[in-house]
């Protein structure tokens, strides 16, 4: 199986982990990742304003060379994810900004949400499937107790991201099974880090990120998954502590069960 | 040569205001077999119909049509009518002008266009109408009730009232419902056991009541008054006939991993179980997935110990056939599953219960004997939180858009008890509205806040997270425009209700609609709430809606008293509109047959004489009273033999015609 990946900025500069290990751990499975060309920033927050077009064309971009190439588009970080997927929704369903951004990019032929956007948890649990990976695990993460936190981006809004239920998801859980390991369920889980406000009120992210952490301490977890930079880096940065839990990117356990770390 | 006279109502303004009336009448003036025209405010009035029975009889008229409503409003009103100035009831014809027509035109000019069409098609239909008469048939006098709660059991007691037989079809080992769960019924906290119970002892003893528990309807067949019905007795796996109830057999089960229904799997229970120690009949049943003689073939010790050798392993399913004139479905409902309502944290949390299962807590027959204890830790919770609506009212589609009418009421009683009985306890309660419509409702909910200080927040909970043993609430409180965090000890959420699953397939079964939240329908929202669009199947509890319990049993009564109604005729009119077979042009090919849903078609060999020509052929016979008129047959005939009395291919045809004109 081939996919058009795109890893976004993040994924080049501070996140450089979580990229690097799935691009591994994909190789193992058999996937390939085939980096699109020119990819832009996908403009890192989803635009609310309707009117708001400019913010929106980068995503585009991508679907549509995603598109030209006649596969599907993957992505990895939380926030692209996010944002290129409710654009592409956009693309489908809202006729006024379909017309101004084909208007403005005048591409070879009109984009309209052809392309199918999947995370790469999802290509995890539907082209390769857990049952694989459990038997392609080499060294699996026994005795680790691993607490999943998704953060808001990859589950809301619910009916355009359709990617778990966000009151109760279930894929990262049936993802540390899967690499050998016991998932921690805390409370916090698919609550906000407290993303960009860190920026304007850093007490703000420190309570909402505390209380993910607290939690997952609270309930014995030693470690802390996340596909997300921006929640990597709240929760690192404002949950320290004394037997906290450290956090990782979920690619980077995989590659290590996998046996390619 | 028809004489028809046309009335146009105006129905108020509900077809005045867009259908221009006097035109309608006075376009259709010259149409074939049209002698009288006229229009009036309200046509199905007294005044409406003295006018139609008036030009009947002054204008000689043959037949009538009424441009009115739809013809399931009023069709029966303007037969009857007819028939009173001495028309037979089959020579009217309604045209809906209104809710085909003047309801959605909003110019008034195409309105009155379209009325005038729609006037002119039956006319056109009403010059081809012969004189029908009904058939009649027979009603057997016996009623079937679906579901043994408090619904059913109230129907079935008021028919047997009456001097009529009726069985009761209940799925599960016992009769009671979810009525036998709950500990006290608001308004007044009287226990549901000792309300219930007496009800549930009647039904057993009445002679003219059978009971049919742990079974399932499993083919229903036939019509009004007619119902073959096909029951489905699961086996027990202890002759009722032999066993005294001792339950002796229940304490000495090894097998104690079920978890007890009764209790909401608050507890266990054993693989041989009386549901709970009012149960009717009081005699145990064997859980065939968890007992281990059955599984394994090892085991029996409740055999050993039945001093009265009621235990058998070999009892077989039966299945038992039965005639009846009515039935009533009483199928009752249960709580929402919650699983997509997580952010209160019930799957993962043993101290979030549901209402239903806190009844369970504070029951004296119930898993802690009515003392209120965590489920976690068996403490007792010093800080409550109720939250309500969990699935009521949802329009993001997690939930019903529904409002379950039940959940404001027993929760301000839930609140009320605890406060009255661990008064160191704080209870609050979290809302969206306190909806108190019934007898003595708000001032029972005005005791809850105003005498026993029961905490009310106007707002809804976003979250609750298990920290050190508490659960923090975390919610809003919308008057004062405040965040609301709670340390509680324990969380109840008001559930919302749904109809039992099984009414699915039971609808399938009686022909009778659901509607898209699975309640049934009622055959008129204001006018006929207990009986079903299908003829003799009627709607008792909540089944076709929420309900509470003094409601449930009102409308058990009033189901009961349409049963009544029904089995006190000798026999019922049927309806002529039914299909016939020419004879002559009938080859016997069998396809009627094979698209009647009601196996109304059987085949004969008939002598004919087609022509001077005279032969036995085999041809289609239709039984009039099982025919329902549905038309399948006579769209399916090959030759055209079949035919729709009242219906007929030419009286369609010249509808068309008319229309297309």
């Amino acid at each position: 199986m081939t996919y058009s990946y795109y890893p976004g900025c993040t994924l080049k500069t501070k996140a450089k982990d979580l990229d690097r290990y799935a691009r591994l751990s994909a190789e193992a499975l058999g996937v390939t990742l085939e980096e699109i060309e020119d990819w832009q920033c996908c403009g890192a927050v989803y635009p609310m304003a309707l009117d708001e077009i400019a913010t929106k064309l980068s995503a585009v971009r991508a679907l549509d060379s995603a598109k030209r190439s006649g596969r599907d588009l993957l992505t990895l970080c939380s926030a692209c994810h996010h944002v290129i997927k409710r654009v592409n929704n956009d693309m489908l369903t809202n006729d006024d900004i379909r017309l101004k951004a084909n208007n403005y990019l005048k591409l070879d032929s009109v984009y309209a949400g052809e392309t199918k956007v999947v995370h790469y948890l999802e290509m995890l649990r539907d082209t390769v499937g857990f049952d694989k990976i459990r038997a392609a695990v080499k060294n699996p993460l026994k005795g680790r107790r691993i607490a999943a936190y998704y953060g808001c981006l990859l589950l809301r809004p619910a009916g355009v991201m359709q990617f778990d239920n966000p009151e109760n998801p279930t894929i990262l859980e049936d993802f540390i099974k899967a690499i050998g390991a016991e998932p921690v369920i805390t409370p916090y889980r698919n609550e906000c880090c407290g993303g960009y406000t860190v920026l304007e009120d850093k007490k703000i992210a420190e309570r909402r990120s505390g209380m993910v952490i607290g939690s997952a301490a609270a309930k014995g977890a030693d470690t802390v998954i996340t596909a997300c930079p921006l929640c990597l880096y709240n929760l690192e940065a404002n949950a320290h502590g004394e037997g906290a839990p450290v956090v990782k990117y979920f690619t980077e356990l995989l590659a290590e069960a996998l046996g390619v770390k | 040569m028809q004489r028809i006279g046309v009335f146009v109502c105006w129905c108020g303004s509900n077809i005045a205001g867009t259908v221009d009336v006097e035109k309608v009448a006075s376009s259709v003036a010259g149409e074939p077999g049209v002698v009288f025209t006229t229009n009036y405010q309200y046509m199905c009035s007294e005044g409406g119909q003295g006018m139609i029975r008036r030009a009947i009889k002054e204008h000689g008229l043959t037949g009538i049509v009424v441009c009115s409503c739809s013809p399931r409003m009023h069709e029966a009103t303007f037969r009857k009518t007819a028939q009173a100035a001495g028309l037979n009831p089959y020579m009217v014809e309604i045209a809906n002008i209104r809710e085909q027509c003047s309801w959605i035109h909003k110019d008034k000019d195409e309105g009155t266009e379209k009325a005038v069409i729609l006037a002119k098609a039956a006319i056109a239909k009403l010059n081809l109408n012969k004189p029908l008469t009904a058939g009649e048939s027979n009603v057997t006098k016996r009623a079937l009730v679906i579901g043994g709660g408090i619904a059913g059991i109230q129907t079935a007691l008021d028919i047997a009232d009456a001097g009529y037989e009726v069985d009761i079809v209940e799925k599960s080992p016992t009769i009671g419902g979810r009525m036998a769960q709950l500990d006290k019924t608001f308004p007044t906290l009287d226990c549901a056991a000792c309300i219930l119970t007496p009800k549930m002892v009647d039904a057993a003893a009445s002679d003219k009541i059978n009971l049919y528990t742990y079974s399932e309807v499993e083919a229903v067949s036939g019509f009004v008054g007619n119902f073959k019905v096909k029951i489905k007795k699961k086996p027990r796996y202890v002759n009722s006939e032999l066993c005294s109830g001792c339950g002796v057999c229940t304490e000495k089960c090894p097998s104690r991993k079920a978890p007890n229904e009764f209790n909401m799997g608050l507890n266990n229970r054993g693989a041989i179980y009386i549901p709970f120690a009012q149960a009717i009949p009081n005699v145990p049943v064997i859980d065939p997935e968890q007992c281990i003689k059955l599984k394994t073939g090892k085991c029996g010790l409740c055999e050993k110990n039945c001093t009265a050798k009621a235990i058998d392993f070999t009892q077989k399913e039966e299945i038992i056939e039965r005639e009846y004139g009515a039935i009533v479905a009483a199928t009752g409902y249960r709580p929402i599953s919650l699983e997509n309502f997580d952010e209160f944290g019930y799957a993962h949390n043993k101290d979030v219960i549901t209402s239903l299962e806190l009844e369970r807590l504070m029951n004296a027959a119930g898993p802690t004997k009515g003392v209120l204890l965590r489920p976690s830790d068996g403490e007792h919770p010093h800080e409550i939180v109720f939250i309500q609506c969990v699935g009521s009212r949802d329009t993001s589609g997690c939930g019903k858009p529904y409002c379950s009418k039940i959940c404001c009421m027993y929760t301000a009683k839930h609140a009320m008890m605890i406060r009255d009985k661990y008064p160191d306890t704080k209870v609050h309660v979290f809302y969206i509205d306190v909806r108190t419509p019934g007898k003595n409702f708000d001032e029972f909910y005005r005791r809850a806040v105003e005498e026993y200080g029961v905490d009310y927040i106007k707002g809804m909970v976003g979250k609750v997270a298990e920290k050190d043993g508490k659960l923090l609430v975390q919610g809003s409180d919308l008057i004062s425009n405040e965040q609301v965090h709670i340390e509680a000890d324990l969380v109840v959420l008001a559930a919302a209700i749904e109809p039992d699953p099984s009414v699915r397939n039971i609808a399938t079964m009686l022909t009778a609609s659901i509607d898209t939240n699975n309640f049934l329908t009622e055959a008129h929202p204001k006018l006929r709430p207990v009986e079903s669009p299908t003829a003799g199947v009627f709607l008792s509890g909540v089944c076709q809606g929420p309900k509470d319990i003094p409601e449930t049993v009102a409308q058990a009564s009033a189901a009961a008293a349409k049963v009544i109604g029904l089995l006190s005729k000798d026999k019922l009119t049927g309806n002529p509109c039914v299909a016939h077979s020419d004879e002559l042009l009938c080859n016997g090919c069998s396809q009627c047959a094979c698209v009647c849903p009601y196996g109304a078609i059987d085949y004969i060999d008939k002598e004919v004489n087609d022509h001077g020509k005279r032969e036995v052929r085999r041809i289609a016979s239709v039984n009039e009273a099982v025919c329902q008129g549905c038309g399948a047959c006579t769209v399916t005939c090959p030759s055209g033999a079949m035919d729709l009395k009242g219906f007929t291919t030419r009286q369609i045809m010249a509808e068309v015609d008319a229309i297309c004109r």
